[in-house]
């Protein structure tokens, strides 16, 4: 039986860790992720959650707590946003280069100079290239079910997961979760087995300087150089879309709900244009959808739920078709174009479909972004494609003289 | 003290043909800490010189198992194993982190800080051979006035040594102690002790270093023993609050015979441009130190 309670995002989220009983957890404060790790320390004082909980001076330091305790065999958490999430990316790299299943919540906010509070995903966005897997969330329940989902994946494949999920819009905004049974989580997720574990009984030299080029250990067995080991991590995360999309699928089967695997669409069989983007952002895109056809516009919406790795196979078979791609994303790869957009691009090179797409920078920072806004930058979008643009860039709501 | 040197541990767990230079001063004190240390012990160590005596990718030259971290994390590193093993129930054993000076006094003393202030139940080490030696003898804040570094190649280092150890004091730690590499049995002692007491523990030992300092290999002893001769480095304890004189550093309190820091300065490379004024403040320094040293031993 599952219990369900009317939640903040950051309460599913504390909810999960819970569940998952997490033996080390690693916090520091920043908004507007603090509420997660403030609920969670209540439960460890008060002996609900039996763990270690270490409260440490940074988040550099947090994720260097979570990488050693993983490293001796513990199940880690922290959650973080913005700047706390860009002081860790040094670690970021060290925690994956380390192939350790640390999972991280990711509330994500805007980033400084000057400061904002408010959400955008240019934290999370700026960390695609760590070797983490990235996981975006519609809404709270899929902030619970996910982080859920996330630990089965990465200690499956050895790759930490980072699970995002909108600052205020969903991590300060209740709705009603369902919270698993205990048991069958436990069912769902067996217990973590590291590749290696630190220990006396069998001493290594973890992570030591490495050599660009293959050496015979003391047994005489060839090991990988540097160039190697990184193929393997990029191999891990290839392989690990099949594991995501299989832990949809059990999760699913065994508490009713489906948070899409790789991506999930949204009316998109006969759709003449279709939308994209993550996490809330998608949901919102949702109504624009509705609101669209209402207006005698075929639109759809394909939710991009993992960005890390890239859902392509998905891509160019949800997209095959199409005539026109509207993304909508709350990022900017300064000088080029917004992250998401260029990777439905690559996704598409050579499938045959020339289809135009255009680029909506929207919600930096926490400028409101409403479904009608959304509805009218599709229309001008069509209107543009219809005489000939086949590529565009807009930021939505912004002063741009 | 020959009978002392019975009670050294025979096992090694150093093994032959590390990396480190000829004359390193880290590999005797290493040696001797990583005797009193034990088996049951679990190290963390960030990029310094210490990295490239662990020797390189498939190989190690140590026995104790080790896990290598970011230069800054060195004290949260620890953090986590002593958390990791907590939630393993394997609290038996013994975490250590071991620094350089630029790994301590510099980049890591804000996760240093943290852990001490938190109480984590660890060891923190800092060999202190004054300088980033390890990328080629650059200036850290633990380098001496009046030292040549490839940063301040030219007019020597302007400051004077930060004192890490009333840093750390200030934390209010069981157990600090200061040693140096020139002085095995000390160490020892040291390791042996802190080794049973919980809470954070911190020793800062003193390791010359031949390439960084300018010395010929073969003098590596003697120039540590130099340091301690003429004050510099001083051997000491403070448990609980109580500070003792250690080793050689007691006799020369007890005999008040110590050198003058003339005696150091002029067998090294890198103090060739130091000037009258430089020295005559390290000794002031020094007589400071030493008058403050005499009056807590004596509470």
């Amino acid at each position: 039986m599952s219990d369900v309670q009317i939640l903040t995002g950051n309460q599913a989220a504390a909810y999960a860790v819970k569940l998952c009983k997490v033996q080390v957890i690693s916090a520091y404060p920043i908004t507007p992720s603090t509420p997660v790790t403030e609920t969670i320390s209540q439960w460890v004082e008060r002996g609900e959650l039996k763990a270690e909980y270490i409260r440490v001076e940074s988040e550099h330091s947090v994720m260097t707590v979570c990488i050693s305790a993983s490293t001796v065999g513990a199940r880690t958490f922290t959650s973080t946003s913005s700047h706390g999430l860009l002081y860790m990316h040094e670690q970021l790299h060290w925690a994956a280069g380390s192939r350790l299943p640390i999972v991280l919540a990711c509330v994500n906010r805007g980033v400084g100079a000057p400061w904002s509070i408010f959400n955008d995903q240019q934290d999370s966005i700026a960390q695609r290239d760590t070797g983490w897997i990235q996981i975006y969330c519609r809404d709270n329940q899929e902030i619970l079910d996910s982080l859920i989902q996330a630990y089965r994946i990465a200690e499956q494949v050895y790759c930490p997961v980072m699970v995002c999920y909108d600052g205020f819009i969903l991590s300060h905004t209740m709705m009603p979760v369902a919270i698993p049974d205990a048991d069958k989580v436990c069912r769902f997720l067996p217990p973590y087995k590291p590749h290696t574990i630190l220990a006396p009984e069998d001493p290594r030299n973890i992570n030591p300087v490495i050599f660009p080029w293959q050496r015979r250990d003391a047994e005489g067995v060839l090991r990988g150089g540097y160039m190697d080991l990184r193929w393997k991590l990029q191999h891990a995360l290839e392989g690990a879309r099949d594991v995501i999309v299989e832990t949809n699928r059990d999760y699913a089967e065994l508490f009713g709900r489906d948070c899409g695997g790789m991506l999930w669409t949204y009316r998109t069989a006969d759709a003449e244009v279709l939308l994209t983007s993550m996490g809330s952002l998608a949901t919102e895109a949702t109504v624009a959808v509705d609101l669209l056809r209402e207006q005698g516009i075929r639109a759809g919406l394909v939710g991009i739920r993992v960005y890390r790795p890239f859902p392509r196979a998905e891509v160019r078979e949800a997209f095959a078709k199409v005539p026109a791609i509207v993304v909508f994303e709350k990022d900017i790869s300064y000088g080029y174009e917004g992250a998401l957009c260029s990777d439905i691009k690559a996704s598409l090179y050579g499938t045959g479909n020339q289809a135009p797409i255009h680029n909506f920078i929207v919600g930096l920072g926490g400028r409101d972004v409403k479904a009608g806004e959304l509805t009218e930058a599709v229309r001008s979008s069509l209107a543009a494609i219809a005489s000939g643009e086949k590529e565009k860039q807009t930021w939505l709501n912004c002063m741009t003289e | 003290m020959p009978e002392k040197l019975f009670k050294v541990h025979k096992e090694e767990h150093i093994l032959p043909g590390n990396r480190a230079c000829s004359g390193c001063g880290l590999t005797l004190a290493y040696r001797f800490l990583l005797k009193a240390l034990g088996e049951n012990t679990i190290l963390t160590l960030p990029a310094s010189c210490l990295t490239v005596l662990h020797g390189l990718y498939p190989t190690t030259s140590v026995s104790i198992p080790a896990l290598n971290c970011t230069f800054a994390s060195t004290a949260a590193s620890a953090s986590g194993l002593v958390a990791g093993l907590a939630a393993m129930n394997r609290s038996d054993i013994t975490v250590v982190a071991i620094a350089g000076d630029g790994g301590t006094f510099d980049i890591g003393i804000q996760a240093l800080s943290g852990a001490a202030e938190r109480g984590t139940d660890f060891i923190f080490v800092c060999y202190d051979n004054e300088g980033y030696m390890n990328t080629g003898t650059q200036r850290s804040s633990a380098t001496p006035a009046g030292a040549l570094t490839t940063t301040t190649p030219v007019l020597t280092k302007q400051q004077g040594k930060k004192d890490m150890m009333k840093i750390m004091e200030g934390h209010d730690i069981p157990y600090l102690a200061s040693t140096s590499a020139s002085f095995p049995l000390d160490i020892y002692e040291k390791f042996v002790k802190a080794k049973r007491i919980k809470g954070t523990r911190y020793i800062q030992i003193a390791t010359p270093c031949p390439p960084g300092w300018a010395f010929s290999p073969r003098d590596t002893v003697k120039i540590g023993r130099l340091a301690v001769e003429t004050g510099i480095v001083v051997l000491y304890e403070i448990e609980d609050g109580k500070f003792r004189f250690t080793g050689r550093s007691k006799t020369l309190a007890e005999k008040g015979t110590r050198a003058p820091v003339i005696n150091f300065v002029e067998r090294q490379g890198r103090f060739r441009k130091m000037s009258m004024e430089q020295l005559g403040r390290l000794q002031r320094s020094v007589n400071n130190k030493w008058s403050e040293y005499l009056r807590r031993a004596a509470e």
